[in-house]
């Protein structure tokens, strides 16, 4: 035990490790926030859409040998959000087909375009990474870590001043609108938001897990929670306190950061179930 | 001047007109009751009325200094409601969201006014409950306590008492008529009832091929005649 604590400490003095530690946990307070709306929007499958749209992106970014990807898979990504959201909302299009066929193709092109265009003597490395996320975020850059921890901010920032509108909107979005609430442009925010913390929730899960990162926290905070605020302070807590621990776990035994962290989450909810299920007996 | 007067009011969803010709206004203490088949267009007033949708031709006019966005609503319920997690609290002062205007979060005046409302429907008691666990009457009081926050002059309710037991409907009955009577506030109100429609509402609207606005006596006269007219007939054909 006094062994691993060395470990850590040993490691906690490279100034790489600490920025590190904080944006994940930045990153995963940020994801957690809209959980709940996204869960109960039905949006959740724009996550998923999302960051498969991402994926592609980054793929196009490192064809075209850009400096910093995340100057195009910025606003691929928001453009992607609103258009998905206009197509759920639209009656005649069916939402979910559409979002599988922009989430499946832009995997696919993203896939190829790596295969035919990459420079990289480790092609599946590359592509495992961009999936699952780096074995170690330690490999963050700089910039990567300032821009993450702005980004954070903003999303918090964004989340806790429109709060309340946030759940007018959430919660019944006719009312909203008969009342006066410009409930297209919070809508519109909604998505943007989300697509900011996708893009950010690639740097640490990789694509393919951010929605677990999103989902799961909100989904266990509903299990025992009752309370729009209750459920959001919790969901927060737990993807915050499951993040850290994944993130050290990762470090002490050296597994990929994103799937620890999900594996966790995935746990604090089989404990959340069980608490839901023993108090309603 | 009447708080809002529909003129030749044409409703519907982009090329399909469901209602056309509609005449109607409501003045201030009015308690309009909207009847129809299902289908009929009954919802689909509600929501041009509150600006939720366009309105295919013909005006609604608001009057009385009564805006569009000062209406309380009770929409029909949706799914996702129902397993939302969200206190009483929570959703009864979501009720003031027109009142935060350029503010981020409410005031205490909108904190004692959501709570006032929420004594007013006898729901003080549930505040921190959450809303999914409530019985059905009472998260309907729950959204008549949000739709109270938003509004003084005027309710706007779409089918309150849909799937509530026969005790609780009167309740919610008499909880409304009290507030048209006492605190004056009009109502308009969608109903599949057309016993209670008659007994509570002092004009109705009639929505068909042919719609009908009458004050209650008149509805009630005409319906009336319209029966017995058709008993007379029935008697004729057996007599035949
Ligand atoms: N979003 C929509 N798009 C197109 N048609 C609709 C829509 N919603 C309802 N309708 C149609 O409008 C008609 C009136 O519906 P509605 O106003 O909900 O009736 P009700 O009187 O039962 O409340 C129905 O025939 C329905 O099929
Ligand atoms: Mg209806």
């Amino acid at each position: 035990m006094s062994e691993m604590f060395d470990k850590l400490i040993l490691y906690f003095q490279y100034p790489f490790v600490r920025y590190a530690f904080i944006v994940g946990v930045l990153i995963a307070l940020s994801s957690s926030l809209l959980g709940v709306t996204l869960v109960l929007k039905r949006f959740s499958f724009i996550g998923d859409g999302l960051s498969h749209v991402a994926f592609g992106a980054i793929a196009i970014a490192s064809v075209l040998k850009l400096s910093n990807n995340m100057l195009l898979v910025f606003p691929i990504t928001i453009v992607s959000a609103i258009l998905l959201l206009r197509t759920g909302q639209n009656a005649k299009i069916k939402g979910d087909a559409a979002v599988a066929m922009i989430s499946v193709g832009a995997l696919a092109i993203g896939y190829l375009l790596m295969n035919v265009f990459s420079t990289s003597s480790n092609l599946s490395g590359d592509v495992c990474t961009t999936l699952f996320g780096s074995t170690s975020i330690l490999t963050l850059s700089k910039t990567d870590v300032i821009l993450c921890a702005i980004l954070s901010a903003i999303v918090l920032f964004a989340f806790i001043f429109f709060y309340n509108r946030i759940f007018a909107v959430t919660f019944d979005e006719n009312f909203a609108k008969a009342v006066g609430t410009k409930a297209d442009l919070y809508n519109l925010m909604i998505a943007v938001i989300i697509a900011v913390i996708i893009v950010l929730a690639m740097n640490l899960v990789g694509s393919l897990l951010i929605s677990a990162l999103v989902i799961f926290p909100a989904l266990s905070a509903m299990r025992v929670f009752k309370s729009f605020r209750s459920v959001t302070i919790c969901s927060a807590v737990s993807s915050v306190i499951c993040a850290a621990l994944g993130i050290l776990i990762s470090i002490l035994m050296g597994t990929p950061v994103g799937s620890t962290i999900v594996a966790i989450d995935i746990i604090v909810f089989f404990i959340f179930f069980m608490i839901d299920l023993i108090r309603s007996r | 001047m009447a708080l809002i007067s529909c003129r030749d009011l044409k409703l519907g969803y982009e090329n399909s007109i469901i209602v056309d010709g509609l005449n109607f206004s409501v003045n201030s203490n009015d308690y309009l009751c909207i009847v129809g088949e299902n289908g009929s267009g009954k919802s689909t007033l509600m929501k041009t009325i509150l600006h939720l949708m366009p309105a295919l031709g013909g005006s609604i006019e608001y009057g009385d200094g009564l805006k569009a966005t000062e209406i309380g609503y009770l929409p029909q319920q949706t799914q996702v409601q129902r397993d939302f997690p969200a206190s009483v609290y929570e959703i009864v002062l979501s009720g003031r969201q027109s009142y935060l205007k350029n503010r981020f979060f409410y005031s205490k005046e909108d904190k004692k006014n959501a709570l006032f409302n929420m004594e007013r429907m006898g729901i003080a008691a549930l505040k921190d409950r959450c809303y999914r666990e409530l019985s059905g009457g009472q998260q309907q009081r729950v959204l008549l306590a949000r739709a109270l926050c938003a509004t003084v002059k005027m309710l706007v309710l779409d089918e309150p008492t849909a799937g509530l037991d026969p005790l609780v409907t009167v309740e919610l009955y008499e909880l409304i008529k009290r507030l048209n009577k006492e605190s004056k506030i009009a109502i308009i109100m969608v109903s599949h009832d057309i016993g209670a429609s008659v007994k509570y509402a002092s004009h109705i609207l009639h929505i068909s091929d042919k719609c009908v606005f009458a004050t209650r006596d008149e509805y009630v006269k005409s319906y009336k005649a319209n029966v017995s007219n058709e008993e007379e007939a029935s008697d004729k054909g057996e007599e035949l």
